[in-house]
């Protein structure tokens, strides 16, 4: 069965190619190739600053916002290059939604932390706008916790609610890849429990591509996992691959804890 | 090179660590006591004040002060028609200088960080924030009545609005700085557009800081006196055309306070009364809303 996983490689839903990325004159990752399969779970694993985030920060254009970084080469999102793309930046990051690793609850209620994305790009009357901003609060598991007050604001609830509530805040848009840059790393291990059962729910209708410093969550959510080391991609393969048998000497090292 | 004191045995080390908080024991007390001296000294000076302020305003104050015009030496009256004053001229200079210092703040804060245009306006404005009043009202003078032959309200409106101005722009500057960059970046990542990330993200995040600026400089130039010496000038009487000269609190308490008529002087202080209160008021505001926030 895992086997087949594996080798019955899925549709690549992001096919990166040759990407080289800059800060200024830091060359932060050389040559990555690498393609994101649909519909499933892929983490990023690595030592701090060995790029995954930068990698990370690729795929919805993040890094756009500071003009002294720049990246070459091609990320195509179902085909299309989204470095060259026509299309406005605002409808790519529709399709391609991210958390970060510190919860960022907007200075507005919980309903309209949820509300606000959907506003952007839908017009939706008051009744149907009620029904998303409970779908996502209940994808994100939070529902039942703050049905009773989402007019209270999103900086009241707890670490872990406010991450679940940005998860909901990014499903609300129906994107179709969803970017987590280690989103557990603010969390407790409760909290970081039901985010981890949360990614396992969201691959059904989601790419999930994640970030992570925890190599045991990288194993426990993870289909497919990357590691990588001074901005080169040492190696891609399937999760129980990558960790029972790596190809490479290096990722051995790591996942074993000999480095890094 | 050892002294053979490297390793101290426990008993020697005990009395050594004695005697070392012992000596920074005294260092703390008399640091404590100078502060306290520094601090008792500022609030002597500021109690004082305030105290004079109440015991002469209150005994000038009554309610002709609101209800009559400024008398002529020698006559009775009232304050009225200097508080209006007041009021539409600060009221005018907040509403033009609030907008340009928040947008300018967007701008500097927002839009170009670290431009040299953005240098060249933070240098400027840093200028006029530390500029003495009477150059502002100078300014106005030669700009505005000199042109137009006539003091008038709107003058005085004006100068305080570029006295507003600056102090609107450092602050929303620096309370949009506060914003932590993950809400502008997790915005953005939903595919907000940038007026909007702007407008309901990071100005929404700052708005208590950014009306705890706009307050404080209502406070400062609702006690100014030397912009409107020669724009706004005074008005005996009661005016609502912003075209002519217009009274107001702090130029009436500095002609009622040189004149010789006790009465006059009695009605500068109940002035002072008034904008002391109106001032502390402001400022106990903004204290509140940043605390809150908070």
């Amino acid at each position: 069965m895992v086997a087949t996983v594996a080798t019955q490689a899925p549709r690549a839903k992001i096919a990166v190619k040759d990407l080289n990325f800059y800060y200024g004159k830091f060359h932060a990752l050389k040559s990555i190739n690498l393609d994101i399969p649909e519909n499933k779970v892929t983490a990023f694993i690595g030592p701090s600053g060995c790029g995954k985030s930068t990698l990370l920060r690729t795929f919805n254009r993040m890094f756009e916002l500071y003009p002294e970084q720049r990246a070459e080469g091609t990320i195509a999102l179902d085909g299309e290059n989204l470095l060259t793309s026509k299309q406005d930046v605002a409808l790519i990051r529709a399709k391609v939604g991210m958390v970060f690793q510190k919860p960022t609850p907007f200075p507005m209620s919980i309903y309209d932390n949820i509300a606000f994305g959907v506003k952007l790009f839908e017009n939706l009357n008051a009744s149907d706008m009620d029904e998303r901003v409970e779908w996502a609060l209940r994808k994100a598991a939070l529902w039942t916790e703050v049905k009773d007050k989402l007019n209270q604001s999103g900086s009241s609830l707890s670490g872990g609610q406010q991450q679940r509530l940005c998860i909901a805040r990014g499903i609300a848009i129906k994107p179709e890849v969803l970017l987590l840059d280690e989103p557990c790393s603010a969390l407790d291990p409760i909290s970081t429990a039901k985010v981890e059962e949360l990614i396992a729910e969201l691959k059904n209708d989601y790419t999930v591509v994640i970030v992570t410093h925890n190599m045991q969550q990288a194993a426990r959510c993870s289909d497919y996992t990357a590691y990588m080391y001074l901005g080169d991609l040492v190696e891609f393969g399937a999760t129980e691959d990558l960790f029972f048998k790596p190809k490479r000497k290096e990722t051995e090292d790591y996942i074993t804890g000999r480095f890094g | 090179m050892s002294t053979g004191k490297a390793l101290l045995d426990a008993k020697t080390l005990a009395e050594t660590r004695q005697a070392r908080f012992a000596a920074r024991d005294r260092v703390n007390k008399i640091a404590l006591a100078l502060s306290f001296a520094a601090m008792a000294f500022g609030v002597f000076w500021l109690v004082w004040i305030l105290w004079e302020t109440l015991r002469l305003g209150v005994s000038g104050l009554s309610l002709s002060i609101f209800t009559q015009m400024t008398p002529a030496p020698g006559d009775e009256g009232g304050l009225l028609n200097a508080i209006a004053g007041s009021l539409v001229m600060v009221g005018i200079a907040t509403f033009i200088g609030t907008p340009i210092g928040i947008m300018a703040g967007i701008y500097l804060a927002e839009y170009n960080p670290r431009g040299w245009l953005s240098s060249v306006v933070r240098f400027v404005n840093d200028i006029l924030l530390s500029a003495p009043s009477i150059v502002i009202g100078l300014f106005v003078y030669a700009l505005v009545v000199a042109r137009f032959q006539s003091y008038s309200g709107l003058a005085g409106a004006l100068a305080l609005s570029l006295i507003t101005i600056p102090v609107v722009i450092r602050t929303t500057e620096n309370m949009l700085q506060l914003v932590p960059p993950g809400l502008r970046e997790a915005a953005y990542a939903l595919g907000t557009p940038k007026w909007k990330v702007i407008l309901a993200i990071t100005l929404r995040a700052a708005r208590a800081g950014v009306v705890t600026g706009v307050l404080l400089a209502v406070a400062r130039i609702a006690g100014e006196t030397a912009p409107l010496l020669f724009t706004a000038l005074n008005n005996q009487f009661w005016s609502s055309d912003l075209t002519s000269p217009m009274a107001s609190l702090p130029v009436t308490i500095f002609k009622f306070a040189m004149n010789i008529d006790p009465n006059l002087q009695k009605l500068a202080w109940a002035g002072v009364f008034l904008i002391t209160v109106a001032v502390l008021a402001l400022n106990i505001f903004a204290r509140i809303l940043t605390r809150s926030k908070n």
